[in-house]
């Protein structure tokens, strides 16, 4: 199973767990999560879908490339982790 | 006169109150967070807080009156376009209430949209009316990457007619709740563009616009490079020269009985913006802006660097109140209408918005 988490920053805002789940996209995983969190969504995303300007995803360590549509696959044990950039502080 | 102040924060909302003991600000909420904007519903006493969170984007949050535990609600939030490059909101710059009833709501965005709601901020509608004006081509950014509304003002005896500010975008007019809009401003001149157009109205930046609410056809307009005043609802404006020490600043109060008077916190103009020789002053005519008197009783004389913003100025509805605060985190507030001045805080942090009740 993939793994998805999110910035303990979020923390103070919305709860946000990490969760497993199967999903072939960055997108289709965090759509997973909203679907149960819904007010996740507009943390991660803006008014567009896109991912917020100072936030960051790795997948497997690697930033994903995709911010626009966040069509990046996932691999079936992939590790997602949502995070906050330095930037917009 | 009120007895409650809100300051909005760059890390918090800081609401003083007035008692015996003169006003006394008790534990921030929202601590760390960045707070917008803050509005009353005097209506039913809602009170709502609007936060950007720079990572996370903005937040608005809803409390009954009265109660200090604050609820999430929906933030205004522009229609999904498909499009790559299509609009998010950046900040919420301004909240009034509106309408007829209590609930009905206005906000006003970076970049440039205008949201209505009806149910309290459950849920908001982008007003695509004036979206969809083909001048907002030749709105810019005034201080911020993008346009943005940062004024309404909801005539008071009739909810339909709005006038609404835009830097830079100038001043537009709905006369039928929003539903369509028209660009007014004659009178309106834009320094900083070349002089065949210097009075296009929809390429004025506005800083701050005000009614006056018990005559709300006289307006006054803080503008980027001077201070204008209508008699017409905003349709023609006087443009105020001869100020001393300054004609620029970012915020303006007009009283609300007397449109003649109103108050304003000078600075040097475009890329400076502190305070003239270092010495803060207020501004205040009597007379429609024929003479205006420094008020500086109680405020630093030199040398004092605060920047005051467009919402960072405010009068109560009693007309005799008046605070203000800067973004180096000092607050002032006058109970006759400036003629004395005293320090509530030297330590709030940078402030951007500040309202009575």
């Amino acid at each position: 199973m993939a793994t998805i988490s999110f910035t303990d920053n979020l923390k103070r805002h919305v709860d946000c767990p990490p969760r497993e789940l199967q999903a072939p996209t960055v997108m289709d995983a965090l759509r997973l999560v909203f679907a149960e969190n819904p007010r996740l969504a507009g943390y991660i995303l803006d008014d567009q879908q896109r991912l917020r300007k100072h936030l960051a995803i790795f997948v497997d360590g690697e930033l994903v490339r995709d911010r626009v549509r966040l069509r990046d696959p996932l691999q079936p044990d992939s590790r997602v982790d949502v995070m906050q950039a330095l930037s917009g502080g | 006169m009120a007895s409650t102040l809100r300051i909005g924060t760059r890390k918090g909302l800081f609401i003083y109150e007035k008692s015996a003991a003169g006003w006394r600000c008790g534990a921030p909420a929202f601590l760390g967070e960045p707070v917008s904007m803050v509005a009353v519903d005097p209506r039913n006493g809602d009170q709502y807080t609007a936060l950007n969170l720079g990572h996370f984007g903005v937040k608005l949050h809803r409390a009954d009156g009265g109660s200090t535990t604050w609820t999430e609600i929906a933030a205004p939030t522009f229609p999904t376009t498909g499009d790559e490059d299509g609009p998010t909101v950046e900040q919420l710059w301004e909240l009034v209430p509106g309408g007829d009833r209590a609930g009905t709501l206005w906000a006003g965005t970076i970049p440039g949209g205008l949201f209505a709601s009806t149910d309290r901020g459950e849920s908001w509608t982008l007003v695509e009316s004036l979206w969809n004006r083909p001048e907002r081509e030749k709105w810019m950014g005034g201080g911020y990457d993008q346009p943005g509304i940062h004024s309404i003002c909801v005539h008071p005896g009739n909810p339909h007619l709005l006038r609404i500010a835009v830097s830079t975008g100038g001043v537009w007019e709905s006369a039928d709740g929003g539903a369509s809009w028209t660009q007014i401003g004659r009178g309106l001149r834009a320094e900083f563009l070349p002089p065949d157009m210097a009075h296009d109205p929809a390429m004025q930046d506005v800083h701050r616009l005000v009614s006056c609410p018990a005559a709300p056809e006289q307006m006054w307009i803080q503008h980027h490079n001077g201070i204008f005043r209508s008699d017409d609802g905003g349709h023609n404006w006087t443009e105020i020269t001869d100020v001393k020490p300054s004609v620029f600043g970012f915020a303006v109060a007009v009283h609300p009985r007397e449109p003649g008077t109103a108050w304003f916190v000078p600075g040097i103009k475009d890329e400076y913006r502190v305070p003239v020789d270092g010495k803060l002053v207020v501004n205040r005519t009597r007379d429609g802006g024929k003479t205006f008197e420094q008020l500086t009783a109680g405020l630093p004389q030199g040398p004092a660097w605060d920047l005051v913003y467009r919402h960072a100025l405010a009068i109560d509805a009693g007309g005799d109140l008046l605070a203000f605060g800067s973004t180096t985190g000092n607050l002032w507030l006058s109970e006759d209408q400036g003629d004395h001045w005293q320090c509530l805080s030297n330590h709030l942090p940078p402030i951007n918005v500040v309202r009575f009740d």
